[in-house]
C-alpha cells in the first residue's frame, strides 16, 4: 500500500512528468492555448499512459532486453493510433483541433520513458497506477497552463467544452472580461513557454519553502538530542 | 548462438507487429462509417447553414459532383453541390481553396443562388494564426458572413478586396492577409460559378466518391 502511496506522490509532485522531468513538453507547449484543448490531450495521453504501462508490463517477461525499445514503441504507436481514430469518430471537433498533436503523443517521452523506467520492472497492477498518477500529474499541469493561457489570452474559461463533454458542458463557460483583441503572446508558443516557467518557477519555490522549514524542524530536533545526551 | 538469439528476436518482434497491426486494422474497421457519417455531417452542417432548407428539396450530399476548375483555386477535382426546389435550380455550392493564406490554404464552403448573387460562404478547414487569422471561422467573429448577399460585377469589380485595398470587406486588426485571400478566393470562383451557373447546373459531371453510410443518429 505504501509504494502506491509513494507512486502518488512522485507521479502528482516530486517526479511529476511536466515540471520535474520536462518530458512531453512539445505536446504540452502546443496545445494548451485552452483548458478544453489542455484536458482534450490531457485525457488522450493519460490514457496511452495506462494502457502502455499495462501492456509492457503484461509482456515484460517474453521481451528480451535487446529489443525492448522497439517493442515499446509499437506498443505505444498502437494505442495512439486507436485513440486517434476513436477520437476522430465520437469527438470530431475536439479533434480538429487538436489535429496534429494526437499522432504526437507517440513521441512523448513521458510514455516510453515510464514503459523503460517503471513499468518494464514492475508487475502491471503498480504500472496501471503507475501510469494513471503520471498520466494525471500531466494532465493537470496541462490543464493549469491551458487556463492559465485562456485566461490571459482570451477572459475565458472552459471555452468549447461542449466539444469534448457534450452538450451539457457548454454552461461551463466563464466569460471572465471582455476582450477585445485577444493577447496574443498568451495564446501563441512563447505564451506557453514564459507561463510554463512560472510554474515550475513555483514549484520550486513551494520545494524551497517545504524544505527551509524541514531543517529547521531538524535542527531543532538535533538541538534536543545533544541535550538530551550531555 | 548469436544468429539464434537474432532468429527468434527477429521472430518475437514480426509478432508483435502483427499483433499491433491486427489491432489497429480491428478499431479503424469499427469506427470506419462513424468516422465518414462525421465528416459527412460537418459538411452538411455548412452545406445547410448557406443552402437553407427552404431552397432546396433534393438531398444535397447526393448532389456532390467532381468539377476540375482553376478558377476554384485547386487543379484537383473539388465538390460542386446543386440544389434544386421543385426541380428548379435554386443554388450552387462549391469546396473552393485559398491557396494564399498566412498559414497554408484555406478550404472554404461556398454558394450562390442562380442570378449568382452569394448565399453564403463557410470556412472547412484552416491553419490560420489562432486569435488573429481564425476569424474566418464562424465560432470565433461573424466576418465570414459578410459575403452573404453579395454580388461580382465583373472581374475588375474594386469593391471585392479589404477595406485597406480600397474595398467592402473588413480586415481583421493585426490580419490582413487572411481576409485577403478569402476575398479573393470567393471573387474568383463566384465570378466562375456566376458565367458558367448554366453549364454547371445540367453539365453531366462524375459524382464524389462516397460510399454509401448508414445513418448516424446525433448523439
Amino acid at each position: 500500500m505504501n509504494e502506491f502511496k509513494e507512486l502518488t506522490r512522485q507521479g502528482l509532485w516530486e517526479n511529476n512528468p511536466a515540471l520535474v522531468q520536462l518530458l512531453g513538453l512539445c505536446p504540452l507547449l502546443a496545445v494548451t492555448a485552452s483548458i478544453t484543448n489542455a484536458m482534450g490531450l490531457g485525457l488522450a495521453t493519460l490514457f496511452v499512459l495506462v494502457g502502455s504501462n499495462i501492456t509492457v508490463s503484461l509482456v515484460r517477461q517474453w521481451v528480451p532486453q535487446e529489443i525492448r525499445i522497439p517493442v515499446f514503441v509499437m506498443v505505444i504507436a498502437t494505442f495512439v493510433t486507436i485513440i486517434q481514430l476513436l477520437m476522430n469518430a465520437y469527438v470530431y471537433e475536439l479533434y480538429q483541433s487538436l489535429g496534429i498533436f494526437i499522432p504526437l503523443i507517440v513521441t512523448n517521452c513521458a510514455i516510453i520513458g515510464r514503459a523503460e523506467a517503471y513499468a518494464s520492472k514492475n508487475p502491471w497492477p503498480k504500472a496501471a497506477f503507475d501510469g494513471l498518477v503520471m498520466g494525471v500529474g500531466f494532465a493537470l499541469v496541462l490543464m493549469l497552463l491551458g487556463g492559465m493561457r485562456e485566461i490571459i489570452g482570451n477572459g475565458t474559461l472552459f471555452d468549447g467544452a461542449e466539444l469534448l463533454l457534450g452538450d451539457w458542458a457548454a454552461q461551463l463557460r466563464i466569460e471572465l472580461f471582455e476582450v477585445n483583441y485577444p493577447l496574443l503572446l498568451a495564446i501563441l508558443p512563447p505564451g506557453a513557454f514564459i507561463g510554463l516557467g512560472f510554474i515550475i518557477a513555483g514549484k520550486n519555490w513551494i520545494d524551497a519553502k517545504r524544505e527551509a522549514k524541514a531543517e529547521k524542524i531538524e535542527k531543532t530536533v538535533t538541538r534536543a538530542r545533544v541535550t538530551a545526551e550531555s | 548462438m548469436a544468429t539464434k538469439t537474432m532468429q527468434k528476436n527477429g521472430l518475437l518482434l514480426a509478432l508483435f507487429a502483427i499483433i499491433a497491426t491486427f489491432l489497429v486494422l480491428a478499431v479503424e474497421a469499427l469506427t470506419e462509417d462513424r468516422i465518414k457519417a462525421q465528416q459527412r455531417a460537418q459538411t452538411l452542417r455548412s452545406l445547410n447553414e448557406i443552402i437553407p432548407s427552404t431552397l432546396h428539396d433534393n438531398d444535397l450530399y447526393q448532389s456532390c459532383r467532381l468539377i476540375q476548375e482553376p478558377a476554384l483555386g485547386t487543379s484537383e477535382p473539388t465538390a460542386l453541390y446543386r440544389a434544386f426546389n421543385d426541380d428548379r435550380r435554386s443554388a450552387l455550392a462549391a469546396e473552393i481553396i485559398a491557396p494564399n493564406g498566412y498559414s497554408g490554404a484555406i478550404r472554404l464552403l461556398l454558394a450562390i443562388d442562380p442570378n449568382g448573387t452569394v448565399l453564403g460562404v463557410r470556412t472547412l478547414e484552416h491553419q490560420e494564426t489562432p486569435g488573429l487569422g481564425d476569424k474566418i471561422e464562424t465560432q470565433k467573429s461573424d466576418w465570414i458572413r459578410s459575403f452573404s448577399g453579395k454580388r461580382v460585377r465583373s472581374a475588375d469589380d474594386k469593391r471585392w478586396a479589404v477595406q485597406r485595398d480600397g474595398g467592402m470587406f473588413d480586415q481583421f486588426t493585426g490580419a490582413t492577409i487572411t481576409p485577403r485571400a478569402v476575398v479573393q478566393a470567393v471573387k474568383r470562383a463566384t465570378l466562375f460559378l456566376q458565367q458558367n451557373s448554366d453549364t454547371l447546373f445540367a453539365a453531366d459531371l462524375p459524382r464524389c466518391q462516397q460510399e454509401q453510410v448508414m445513418e448516424v443518429s446525433d448523439e
